[in-house]
């Protein structure tokens, strides 16, 4: 790999589910349309949009939890698609990790925590037990917690504790690239900002890679060096964060940057309120899809949809408007 | 225990507690020998040397119901054992795997399940010669479905955890998905579903020693002791309620215990 | 503070006023746990009156209490609920509450989706309080409904009044809620959380209907989140509450520009706002005790780093400051109100 090349590449990468039969016909859902994205070394690419998107979709094909209907994926440089669940793919698993939005549901209830944490070693055949217990009481200390916690169970610790553990695991094996899907969204807000600290600081300690996945607009301001938002599975716009923030393109996005607060914690005076609903991923519109809601959509929008075009120096959109 | 009002469990603990340690000394110790035979003595009331009488042959009561514990104890551990590893195989395979393979193994237990327990006992028994393996294997069948009917429930609902997806993101193989990390979670189903078996075991084989199809003499079964004490039954009662007393209360005490276990697992969860 | 059985009814007798209240939770063995202890605030008419508060802080037992929603397990121990300077909620019967839910109070809570029933029509949901507390018969019923579905922003009325829950959106859901919550023009609405489960753009739309219904109808507000920046675009006053208390009550400019309370600022700090881009955030150390953690003196001591001995011991007053700024918490008492909590 080049050092110019991207560390991870997707493809036109889609996602297709059998929805329900409706007459006779089963509808496709089609969660993730034809993406591609490009995330370097060391940046971190904060993945933003609302419920049915398919960011998260995209998050566990970009992890390999899940395999992509279509497209390919790419890791520094190499086709990784159909990597399979042989050596090549646990080799790949050490390097690629993800961390779950909900820290309840995504630890074993009936492990302790020192056994969550030396689990990834176990599997990867990586450390005796000896040295596992050494890792582990490492990286507790790493995440801020006491080494004592290892002996303890999930259901004793607090959410933003259980978090920590969660994001602890994924960074056990000394992975290059994490997945971070809606990490806080589930925390209050103190502690919010205690996880986030904690992301930052490893990314820092560890020359980590990050997808940050997020509705949240001011996590992801807060945490992304580039952007990208996303609407009934498809792309709308790329750009770094402070591009895309004063100077949004697409007609979604500008309504999303309307409603980001500015620092005295008003949102600012001129809200767009889209009209209509967020429409059923089942039922997805010819053309565009977002002319169900946008002010400007003209004729061009219902019959077509748009490419993801350049606009300006790293700066994307996929609107009929810019065309 | 503070706060412990999980009377099932209690009881149910107790009795089978109470019966395992009469197993126990059964194996080392009874008062008279169980077979030997004492026609002089015969259907005698209870007394300071037969503290539950004796039966038509002379033989001490007290001695047949203890020794009989055993092959209580017995069928019912290796009946269980073998639902158990019978049901795992079946649940795990049906739950994890899914679709068509799911579909066919349940409609085969459901098969299984469709014929009533004594009488499939009986059918498999009668092919053969009966003994107590016989009895043994019969009432182990009879347990697959329950086991496989739990574990595949539970592999179903524990398969689609972010636990486990979190797992397979780590690399873990579906072995180490199976074993390791879903079969703790449904590992107090499991128990809870092998006291309820247990307790249907020793029913079972009670009912097909009664009709003596189950074990065979001179091996000392609680059912046939009531075959064995029913023409008694009015001159010497005693002979007939030794068996049938343990019998109740070995059934009781695995139910108690079962829904004890169930009712634990309910207020955790 | 005077605990008078009937307040004087005047123009300016404030529309929902709370005092002391003390909310218990009575468990299998050992004492009761405070679950609130000791809340005052008032909501004058016209007036949207915020209350932002992480999990564990009390809120949402809070709005319950009003219309005597408390789940089993927690009862009022203790203090007032008027309303209208009439109606005594803390001691009314469940048949006298039962004429003012709906009626002069409303509620709507965050998940429309429990809250409204499945299997019923969504029309059939909204002229069910018409017909309860205003008499109509099903046609005028109907109509009404359709007027208000049609208010709150749903397309297609005539044909949604036939549709069921689970055939809508969530933010349709939220909307059908609203139209049931102001169908009887209540005086007071009680939104718990109105906008958490929904995403940001569809979130735009439920506030500024409800900006829409305030101004159109004179409600009165009482809106509860734990986002403080819908509570900043939303009320004109807030309240703080933390494991239970209030910490600090005043005007959104007061106590967002100006908090007096540690707690305050420190949840003001841990927001990401853009210009906090470049540095790691002033984050709260620890976490809410639970209600059984609580002990004496000040809720906030465990984690606050202005903490000294006697905030470990002794219990704060709310204190008002300059213009009904209040807070609770001896570092403002000694400092004064010329004291700003660095944001």
């Amino acid at each position: 790999m080049r050092p110019s090349d991207p560390l991870v590449e997707l493809r036109n990468i889609t996602k297709t589910y059998a929805g329900p039969m409706s007459r006779f016909k089963r509808r496709t859902l089609r969660a993730v349309d034809g993406i591609s994205l490009t995330i370097r070394q060391g940046e971190t690419l904060g993945l933003v949009g609302e419920s049915g998107c398919g960011k998260s979709t995209t998050g566990q094909i970009s992890a390999r939890l899940i395999a992509p209907s279509g497209g390919r994926l790419i890791y520094r440089g190499e086709d990784i698609t159909d990597a399979g669940d042989g050596a090549r793919s646990r080799a790949l698993r050490r390097r690629i990790q993800y961390v779950f939005q909900d820290p309840y549901a995504s630890l074993n209830p009936r492990f302790t925590i020192g056994r969550l944490l030396g689990e990834p070693l176990a599997i990867h055949r990586m450390a005796g037990r000896k040295e596992r217990h050494a890792r582990v009481a490492e990286m507790l200390e790493t995440i801020g917690l006491d080494a004592s916690h290892a002996r303890r169970y999930p259901h004793e610790l607090s959410g933003g504790q259980r978090q920590r553990i969660g994001i602890a695991r994924a960074l056990i094996l000394n992975p290059e690239f994490v997945v971070l899907d809606e990490p806080v969204s589930a925390l209050d807000v103190s502690v919010q900002a205690q996880i986030l600290n904690l992301l930052r600081k490893l990314q820092r300690d560890f020359a980590l890679t990050y997808l940050f996945i997020s509705h949240d607009l001011n996590v992801i301001y807060y945490m992304s060096d580039r952007v990208a938002v996303m609407y009934l599975g498809k792309i709308v716009e790329t750009a770094d964060v402070d591009t895309l923030y004063s100077r949004p393109l697409h007609p979604y996005t500008q309504a999303l940057m309307s409603f980001v607060p500015s620092d005295d914690l008003r949102p600012k005076r001129e809200k767009i309120i889209l009209r209509g609903d967020l429409p059923n991923p089942l039922d997805i519109p010819a053309g565009c899809p977002f002319q169900t809601r946008c002010a400007h959509v003209h004729g061009r929008c219902l019959a077509e949809a748009p490419e993801l075009k350049e606009a300006g120096p790293g700066h994307s959109v996929s609107c009929h408007l810019y065309s | 225990m503070r706060g412990m009002r999980n009377h099932s469990l209690a009881l149910g603990t107790l009795f089978v507690s109470i019966l395992f340690a009469i197993m126990l000394i059964s194996l080392v110790y009874t008062p008279h020998p169980p077979n030997e035979m004492n026609v002089r003595e015969r259907l005698q009331a209870p007394s300071a040397r037969h503290l539950l009488g004796t039966d038509n042959f002379g033989r001490d009561v007290l001695s047949r119901v203890m020794f009989g514990s055993q092959t209580a104890f017995q069928v019912g551990a290796v009946s269980v054992a073998i639902g158990l590893a019978g049901g795992f195989l079946i649940g795990t395979l049906a739950g994890y795997a899914g679709r068509w393979i799911d579909e066919l193994l349940m409609r085969a237990m459901d098969a299984l399940l469709a014929f009533p327990g004594i009488l499939l006992a009986l059918l498999l028994v009668s092919v053969t010669k009966p003994s107590l393996f016989q009895t043994m294997v019969a009432i182990g069948i009879l347990a697959i479905p329950s086991f496989a009917r739990v574990i595949r429930a539970g592999v179903m609902q524990h398969k689609e955890a972010d636990y486990v997806k979190a797992a397979r993101g780590l690399g873990a193989g579906n072995a180490n998905l199976i074993f390791v990390q879903i079969v703790p979670n449904i590992a107090s189903a499991i128990v809870t579903t092998a006291a309820l078996n247990f307790s249907t075991a020793i029913l079972i084989e009670a009912a097909l020693s009664y009709l003596g199809l189950g074990v065979q003499p001179p091996d000392p079964s609680w059912g046939r002791m009531l075959n064995e004490a029913q023409s008694y039954l009015t001159k010497s009662p005693w002979f007939a309620l030794a068996p049938g007393v343990m019998i109740t209360l070995s059934v009781l005490g695995f139910n108690l215990l079962g829904d004890g276990l169930r009712d634990l697992r309910d207020k955790s969860n | 503070m005077g605990m008078t059985e009937e307040a004087a009814i005047g123009a300016d007798t404030p529309l929902l006023d709370i005092r002391d209240l003390r909310i218990q939770f009575r468990r299998g063995s050992g004492p009761p746990l405070p679950v609130l202890d000791g809340v005052s605030l008032t909501v004058n008419r016209g007036e949207t009156v915020g209350i932002v508060g992480e999990s564990g802080s009390g809120k949402s037992v809070l709005s319950l209490s009003i219309l005597g929603l408390l789940p089993g397990g927690m009862h009022i121990g203790g203090g007032e609920i008027w309303y209208d300077g009439r109606h005594p909620l803390h001691r009314m019967s469940g048949r006298e509450i039962r004429a003012l839910r709906g009626k002069e109070i409303a509620m709507i809570f965050q998940d429309p989706m429990s809250s409204l029933n499945p299997g019923l029509a969504v029309g059939d949901q909204v002229t069910e309080t018409l017909r309860l507390h205003l008499g109509y018969s099903r046609r005028e019923a109907k109509e009404h409904a359709i007027r208000l579905l049609r208010k709150v922003g749903l397309p297609r009325p005539e044909s949604l009044f036939g549709e069921y829950p689970h055939q809508l959106s969530g933010g349709m859901r939220q909307r059908v809620m609203i139209a049931i919550a102001v169908s009887c023009n209540p005086g007071l609405l009680i939104a718990d959380e109105p906008t958490t489960a929904l995403d940001v753009t569809i979130q735009a739309q439920i506030l500024d209907l409800m900006r829409t219904i305030r101004e159109e109808d004179g409600t009165s507000i009482l809106l509860i989140s734990h986002d403080i920046s819908v509570i900043a675009d939303m009320c004109d006053r807030v309240l703080v509450m933390y494991a239970g208390q209030i910490l600090e009550s005043g005007t959104i400019d007061d106590v967002f520009e100006r908090p007096l309370h540690p707690y305050t600022a420190g949840l003001l700090r841990s927001i990401p706002t853009p210009a906090k881009k470049n540095s790691p955030l002033d984050s709260i150390e620890g976490r809410v005790p639970a209600p059984h953690e609580r002990s004496a003196g000040c809720p906030f001591a465990s984690r606050c780093p202005h903490a000294v001995e006697r905030c470990r011991t002794e219990m704060p007053e709310l204190v008002a400051y300059r213009g009904n700024h209040a807070a609770r918490c001896f570092l403002a008492e000694t400092e004064g109100a010329h004291r700003h909590a660095a944001v």
